[in-house]
């Protein structure tokens, strides 16, 4: 078997194949359903149903595309590099750490949102730099190193959260002291539990696409991710663009937890992500890598979670059937990307 | 040369077609091999012999025609199957495990995958060795031989799994003309023991000296068969271009000032790739400067020293009379060096982006950006200009590079490199893999920059080349430079022993 | 500090260190017979949590233990069957497929769990692998208490054996060794680029498998999610510390898991009461993030490793 590119692929086979993921990855949604012994069409019709069936549901997706949009934004910029960036997991909840750090009483001015995101964004960059600076000094492999400290973020979490973050009056349960109402991020709207996180996301996703088409430095993070030999050799500091590449990539990571614990949840706890730095991941390659699309895909898997967790109050089909789903489509959506430009011939 | 009337035919290639998409690179072509023969395969860059001779040893399947090896026909795609009939390929670019031994290299596949393995390799190796005149050490690590020792275990490969037939393509091209002709001596014991050979050749001297036929492709097509004694070098290398050579000469000019100077630099060595040792060197103003040498020999630590990638560890460089402090690639640029590079697909453009920001990958901070936002008007009326001043021929500057032909591709980075008006200019082998057409183009252009009174560095592995366009020649051996020689004061010959390093101080007699 | 020499020279230590090192051991192979041959398989972490449930559900389901252990091997294999598909011939990303893989095979023992055992509270046991006696070694003082370990332990010690054997010792390896340094060398050759390097992916995979199977069969003897823990990353980072050969990545799971049963142990000592729980329990990650920065000069590491090799590109 070989693989042999394509010139000019046509509109249908760049839009027809990626379409084509989607429809396989359904297809195995339903056959899953099967498996657990609940019907196949049903199951879907939940699933959407639970996403964008209601106010209340759309406004819940919403919610949790916000950190998913960070994340993915997150990913993709570092991606696009070369740099793999498994870590926002971490850097996630350096950010949540330093909105309760900042959010608690600690600045009372009404300046401690920016300054508690500024802050978010500078613990995230930090942990970020780490694994960089191993890898452009030492050839460490940043995939393991970033991978590693998600594990370490962690357990420290869960030590702040037992020790010196913990709650007074939480009756037990680790979780930090609350947010003071002036670092809480406002609602959108009145009433409505969509808060302004999502906003933010929106922008963030906006500003990365401009620095990606419109600035030098975006020029230089793509030649850097496409070839860094040749980006040396034309003089670009390829050292530099990728420590630049990693404050924003971690930066931005930290924005998904400081937006949780300021917009959402308003204190930290040990389960504040359900894994959304990996998840970033999925919703960056189903992006293709694209700040605008991640916005789109974000609220897709957000809506396939969302969804998955009222079919399965309804219909009995175990949660996790979202994250293989996930799984499934990132394997499938980087197949037919593949296809889009090569095709496969005999000998 | 061993070649017998009537002698067995060993090998025969029967209108064989194929084509890569639109482009069609073997034609119809048919080829007889007799035993004991050595037949050179003569074309330019492109005419279709390596892909001629990867569909003989099963890396391709031919789309028409069929091989017959010792009368049986082969089974198309298999390498496997072509081994067995008794094919050997030494390949261009070596296909050797560097972190494998000599004898390990050379067993590699010949012994069943779920088999425990057998003794007698290394005797067989030995014997093989010394019959062929073949100088290997079987412990030592690939990875650290030199590129002769390298092909010599290429050639044993094929000799170990009983080659009949021996396929060698562009074999001398790293080799210094005395080690090519050890080369030769192997391949005449190799016939007089009923061997057959295919050489694949642009090196026409060497193909009248070893060959005892001449099949000529051109476009992928057969367009002479002629026996070696009965033809010239003028005549071959008519029918390789289907015309008259005319490459051109560069006329003799008086020096200008010195534009750069290195002295004394030293850098590290890398690996099997030697540094460069004390070396000091000037390029003046309307000259072309040219570094002869087989590749491997420290042409790549002085392109990395004139093209700002490296630092000396010791020793100085010097722009223009003054020493330069801080040296970078960004500096070098600023300060009018242009440098074409030796891969124009890993360092000189970037495969996936289109020609537009190809075109600024080395101004965009300084020439079309502001204050960081980068000018994308002016970037493409740039390539457009690149594109219609240098003939690029391409659908557009929103084409992606990787798109374009060799010979495009290089026109575009020679454009981009030129633009600044550069008075230094470094050519990394500017028309390595190039056709005809886009060689003469590349070239005039080099002389053109000299006569406006730039100061060039031209390396290339190809002696004629630098012997036909340089002012003055230098050699570099081991990264040790030789002192300058006027324009025609050295013949082939002499160049070649400096090439093999023998007339440098302290050089033992090899 | 007498605290600690104590604990170095007790038999019953060691016992643990060589238990801990048992899945470290048989994943780290895995992973060390995929990246020689060229391929990272960034799956490991997600094979091992596959492996460790499919070992479990089988035996619980009444399979006998090595009936489980092949099971579990099965599944690894499957998994590593849809890994090398897609990076060989495909030769999509390593590090993408890896993760969606590992993403794929965690979620799909978890669903597959849930499915299941919907209603369980606390997990459920199976009798794992019971120590097995060996006759004469048993009855010496301290080495037999040392050496009291499970017939899944002696097969994963043989496994690494038998790995170095192959790789070293056989045309299959060599085949191997080569291919994960110049696929055109191998391809030259007559051998098949794509054969050996999904083999090595497959059977790699399957080795992982049962090091997760390890967990639930012979550590622990219930399932539980998050019970790999990270020990698949742990596996990679050992394999760049063993600079890609066999003998010192053993070496290399042996110093963890000493380091990871010390730990334990020390934070039954008055110092380690002191200190927060967590801090142990992060040790193995901070040591393997120092190991990679000690192997970071990295000149074994094989030279076609992560890079796709396309037929025909000349």
């Amino acid at each position: 078997m070989r693989l042999e590119p394509i010139a000019n692929p046509s509109a249908l086979r760049r839009l027809g194949l990626p379409a084509l993921a989607l429809v396989a990855t359904m297809a195995v949604a339903m056959a899953l359903a099967l498996v657990a012994g609940a019907n196949p069409l049903a199951v879907l019709g939940q699933i959407a149903k639970g996403a964008l069936g209601s106010k209340l549901a759309v406004l819940e997706t919403l919610n949790r595309a916000t950190p998913l949009i960070f994340t993915g934004l997150a990913v993709a910029v570092a991606f696009r590099a070369k740099l793999w960036n498994i870590g926002a997991e971490a850097q996630l909840y350096a950010g949540a750490i330093l909105a309760v750090v900042l959010g608690t009483g600690v600045l009372g001015s009404p300046w401690v949102l920016p300054v508690s995101a500024l802050a978010a964004m500078l613990a995230g960059a930090a942990l970020l730099l780490g694994p960089v600076l191993l890898k452009t000094r030492l050839g460490v492999d940043e995939v393991v190193t970033t991978l590693l400290l998600n594990f370490i973020m962690l357990l420290f979490v869960s030590y702040l959260l037992e020790g010196p973050m913990k709650d007074p009056m939480g009756m037990g349960w680790p979780k930090s002291t609350p947010l003071i109402a002036e670092a809480r991020l406002p609602r959108i709207v009145d009433g409505l539990r969509l808060h302004w996180g999502f906003a933010l996301a929106i922008i963030a996703a906006v500003l990365v696409w401009v620095i990606q088409t419109r600035t030098a430095l975006g020029f230089e993070i793509r030649a850097v991710g496409q070839n860094p030999e040749a980006a040396r050799f034309a003089g670009m500091p390829v050292n530099a663009v990728l420590v630049k590449t990693a404050l924003l990539s971690g930066g931005l990571a930290a924005l998904a937890g400081w937006s949780e614990v300021a917009g959402l949840k308003g204190h930290l706890s040990s389960d504040l992500s359900p894994g959304f730095g990996y998840t970033g991941i999925i919703v960056a390659m189903l992006a293709l890598l694209h700040p605008l699309g991640v916005i789109l895909t974000a609220i897709f898997v957000a809506g396939i979670f969302v969804g998955s967790d009222a079919m399965s109050r309804a219909a009995g089909v175990p949660t996790y059937i979202a994250d293989m789903l996930m799984a499934t489509a990132l394997l499938f959506m980087v197949l037919a990307i593949l296809l889009t430009q090569v095709r496969v011939v005999r000998g | 040369m061993n070649r017998d009337e009537g002698a067995e035919v060993v090998l025969r290639l029967d209108r064989i077609s194929k084509a890569f998409g639109a482009l069609k690179a073997n034609d119809g072509v048919s080829l007889t091999l007799r035993r004991g023969e050595v037949v050179a395969l003569l074309g330019e860059n492109g005419a279709g012999k390596t892909t001629l001779m990867n569909i003989l040893f099963g890396h391709y399947v031919a789309d028409e025609g069929g091989v017959e090896v010792f009368g049986q026909p082969l089974p198309p795609g298999n390498p496997r199957a072509a081994l067995a009939a008794g094919v050997g390929m030494v390949h261009q670019h070596f296909t050797l495990a560097g972190n494998l031994t000599v004898l390990e290299n050379i067993r590699l596949g010949t012994e069943g995958l779920w088999s425990r393995g057998q003794g007698g390799a290394r005797a067989k190796v030995e014997r093989l060795s010394r019959d062929f005149g073949l100088a290997v050490h079987p412990a030592a690590k690939v990875g650290r031989l030199t590129v002769g020792e390298r092909q010599r275990v290429e050639i044993l490969k094929a000799l170990y799994r009983d080659a009949r037939i021996l396929i060698l393509d562009e074999p001398t091209a790293v080799l210094t003309p005395q080690e090519s002709e050890a080369l030769f001596a192997t391949l005449r014991k190799a016939t007089a023991m009923g061997l057959s050979v295919i050489f694949i050749s642009h090196k026409l001297h060497e193909v009248m000296a070893i060959a005892d036929r001449c099949v000529v492709l051109r476009h992928g097509r057969v367009v002479g068969e002629v026996d070696t004694h009965a033809t010239d070098k003028g005549a071959l290398a008519a029918l390789m271009v289907g015309g008259e050579l005319s490459l051109p000469r560069a006329e003799a000019r008086a020096a200008g000032t010195v534009l750069m100077r290195l002295m004394g630099v030293t850098t590290p060595d890398r690996g099997a790739a030697p540094g460069l040792k004390g070396i000091s060197l000037e390029l003046r103003a309307g000259q072309i400067t040219g570094l002869a040498g087989v590749s491997g020999n420290g042409q790549a630590a002085l392109a990395e020293i004139v093209g700002g990638l490296a630092q000396p560890a010791e020793g100085r460089i010097a722009l223009r009379g003054k020493d330069v402090r801080r040296w970078s690639p960004g500096t070098a640029l600023a300060e009018g060096v242009a440098r074409i590079p030796e891969d124009r697909h890993h360092q000189g453009s970037i495969a996936d982006f289109d020609l537009t920001e190809n075109a600024v990958l080395e101004g965009y901070r300084s020439r079309f950006s502001r204050r960081g936002w980068m000018n994308w008007r002016a970037a493409r009326e740039f390539a457009e200009t690149i594109i219609a001043d240098y003939d690029v021929r391409c659908p557009g500057p929103s084409t992606r590079i990787r798109l374009l032909s060799g010979g495009n591709m290089q026109k575009l980075i020679l454009g981009r490199a030129m633009a600044p008006g550069p008075d230094i200019i470094l050519a990394n082998q500017p028309v390595r893999g190039l056709d005809v057409g886009a060689i003469a183009y590349v070239q005039s252009q080099l002389i053109a920059a000299r006569d406006r009174g730039a100061a060039v560095l031209l390396i290339s592995e190809d002696l004629d080349e630098i012997m036909g366009l340089s002012d003055v020649i230098h050699v570099m051996s081991q990264g040790r430079l030789s002192p300058g020689f006027a324009r025609g004061t050295m013949t082939a010959a002499e160049l070649g022993l400096w090439m093999a390093g023998q007339k440098f101080e302290g050089a033992d007699a090899a | 500090m007498s605290a600690v020499i104590d604990i170095l020279i007790s038999a019953s230590f060691w016992a643990a260190v060589i238990r801990i090192a048992s899945p470290l051991i048989l994943a780290t192979m895995g992973e060390l017979i995929c990246e020689r041959a060229g391929v990272l398989n960034l799956g490991i972490e997600g094979i091992m949590v596959i492996g460790a449930f499919a070992g479990w559900m089988a035996v619980y389901q009444g399979m006998p233990l090595w009936g489980g252990v092949a099971v579990a091997m099965a599944a690894g294999m499957l998994f590593g069957l849809l890994h090398s598909t897609l990076t060989v011939p495909f030769g999509l990303s390593q590090h993408v497929v890896g993760l969606g893989v590992t993403l794929l095979a965690t979620s799909s023992a978890s669903f597959a769990y849930r499915l299941m055992l919907p209603e369980v509270t606390s997990p459920p046991k199976i009798v794992p692998f019971q120590p097995v006696k060996v006759p004469g070694l048993a009855d010496l003082p301290w080495l037999g208490d040392a050496l009291s370990q499970t017939a899944l332990t002696w097969a994963a010690f043989a496994v690494a054996g038998v790995v170095a054997f192959i790789l070293y010792r056989t045309p299959l390896g060599l085949a191997v060794r080569a291919v994960g340094e110049n696929p055109a060398a191998v391809e030259a050759q007559g051998l098949s680029v794509t054969g050996l390097r999904m083999g090595a992916v497959i059977v790699g995979s399957g080795l992982m498998a049962v090091g997760g199977a390890f967990l639930t069969l012979s550590a622990f003897s219930s399932f539980f999610f998050e019970m790999v823990n990270g020990r698949g990353w742990i596996c990679i980072a050992l394999v760049v510390f063993g600079a890609w050969k066999p003998g010192k990545a053993v070496l290399g799971a042996i110093l963890f898991a000493a380091f990871d049963a010390l730990q334990i142990r020390l934070q039954q000592t008055p110092l380690g009461a002191a200190l927060p729980y967590q801090l142990f329990l992060a040790l193995p990650f901070i040591l393997s993030i120092l190991a990679l920065i000690l192997m970071s000069r990295r000149a074994e590491v094989p030279a076609a490793l992560m890079l796709p090799y396309n037929k025909g590109e000349r």
